[in-house]
């Protein structure tokens, strides 16, 4: 099985990235490479990241409560770029009422405060099954 | 070359990028061979550059910086930023796409991070085979990036025709590049982070252990990057190239213009005196030796099968055998089995 490739992304204004980084080396613990983006990016940086590093998944960490607008917009632009069958994942500050819109919106996956790294683990080696 | 390997070289060569990552996904899966194939009559456009040193010196933000540079010269850039994979995970964090932000939105670079996934010693077959297809992709220039650990340093050299080796001023030990083989491999030697105390005595170090070498010692540098072959004349002297010292602040975007004018002249100085040829055929030399390590390991894991191996692995143990007796044992055992 080749190794999976996931891009762990800080949109926007946030600059929370204690979880993004716990969630990284999760992943790179689990045996896989992850592309790191750092603070600070635009829906455009990161969705160009994406396809330049023909990841498996995408990891949005977002605390700042901007992922109604931020969310959606990702996905349409992946979508856009080819990137329609890459699974988009939404980790950090996400009220349960926001749920059913972001799953509308084209997310595969929440994983809110608590999750255990190993249920991530889990679902990415699950979803990252490729030809 | 099936038809979709087909269609993803002809997407590639047109310049689709969404083609060009997935090509590059293959390469570094190893499901690339006939496609490599496809596209190797295309390289030998883009300059390579080498871009290493050790941890903490500014390689990314340098790459950054000098990237900018060439865009602005409206040439095409390709990076490959490399990250070490962790011996015990097997997974990598790949982090130094955070500090070329500058470059987002510009479809004029390509940005490909690779993890080393455990080479058999320095660089991996993947990484040249990723140079390879950015080159023929049209790209103008490619830097490649890799940490400079020991081996890591010295193997770029293997890959790239400009070698730059970054160091910084207050590392610890005085001037890290004194270490065997790194003077050896840089063309170019960069004091990043020149706005901090410590970088013009580190500069004035550099150049000293450069211009106080012994001729027949910087004969040996040559050689060791260029070794004539046997079918040179021998009256052939090129001049020599001496690495010159840059200082740079990456960060501020200070010193870049001359270190891309100082690659230019190493540029220069490969093509007008035709070293540039017999540089790649001695870097072809050494990677064919480093695959052929790999296929015939693999070959011998095929053919002498796990109990064999245990039991040369007991007689050792046992203090039956020395270890030299059981290499020999198994490579009879491996003729017989032909």
């Amino acid at each position: 099985m080749s190794t999976i490739r996931v891009l762990i992304a800080k949109p926007g204004l946030d600059g929370h990235d204690r979880g993004a980084k716990v969630i990284a080396r999760a992943l790179r613990d689990a045996g896989m490479e992850v592309i790191y983006t750092g603070l600070r990016q635009t829906p455009e940086m990161i969705v160009e990241a994406a396809l330049q590093e023909d990841v498996d998944v995408v990891g949005l960490s977002i605390l700042s409560g901007a992922h109604r607008t931020l969310v959606p917009l990702i996905r349409q632009l992946m979508d856009s770029q080819g990137l329609q069958d890459v699974p988009l994942l939404v980790g950090g500050i996400i009220p349960d009422a926001d749920h059913e819109a972001l799953q509308a919106a084209g997310v595969s996956a929440i994983f809110g405060p608590g999750t255990s790294t190993d249920d991530i683990v889990a679902y990415i080696r699950q979803v990252a099954a490729r030809d | 070359m099936n038809p979709d390997e087909q269609q993803l070289v002809t997407q590639v060569r047109a310049g689709s990028r969404r083609a060009l990552a997935r090509l590059l996904t293959r390469v570094e899966n190893e499901s690339a061979d006939a496609m490599l194939a496809a596209l190797y009559p295309h390289t030998g456009q883009a300059w390579v550059i080498g871009v290493t040193g050790a941890p903490g010196t500014g390689k990314s933000t340098l790459v950054n910086a000098l990237a900018l540079y060439y865009r602005a010269q409206g040439k095409s850039v390709g990076i490959v930023a490399v990250d070490p994979t962790s011996p015990f995970s097997g997974g990598a964090i790949l982090g130094d796409r955070v500090r070329m932000r500058d470059l987002a939105g510009d479809s004029g670079i390509f940005i490909r991070s690779m993890a080393t996934r455990g080479s058999l010693g320095g660089l991996a077959p993947a990484t040249r085979d990723a140079v390879r297809v950015l080159d023929a992709a049209g790209f103008d220039v490619v830097l490649v990036e890799t940490v400079g650990a020991g081996q890591g340093e010295v193997e770029i050299a293997r890959a790239a025709e400009t070698v730059i080796v970054v160091e910084a001023p207050g590392l610890g030990d005085d001037v890290q590049a004194i270490k065997a083989g790194i003077l050896e491999i840089a063309d170019v030697l960069v004091v990043n982070k020149a706005d901090r105390p410590g970088a013009e005595s580190t500069a004035r170090a550099l150049k000293a252990m450069l211009e106080l070498g012994h001729p027949a010692a910087r004969e040996g540098f040559m050689a060791q990057r260029e070794r004539l072959l046997p079918d040179d004349p021998p009256e052939e002297h090129a001049p020599l190239w001496v690495a010159s010292v840059v200082q740079t602040v990456a960060l501020e975007k200070q010193g870049i213009d001359a270190l891309a004018d100082a690659i230019a002249q190493h540029r220069l100085y490969l093509e007008s005196s035709r070293l540039r040829e017999r540089l790649a055929r001695r870097q072809i030399e050494m990677e064919l030796y480093q695959r052929l390590q790999s296929a015939l390991m693999r070959r011998l894991r095929e053919k002498i099968s796990a109990d064999e191996f245990a039991l040369a692995v007991e007689r050792v143990s046992a203090r039956e055998w020395t270890p030299q007796q059981a290499i020999e044992w198994i490579l009879e055992l491996l003729v017989a089995k032909d």
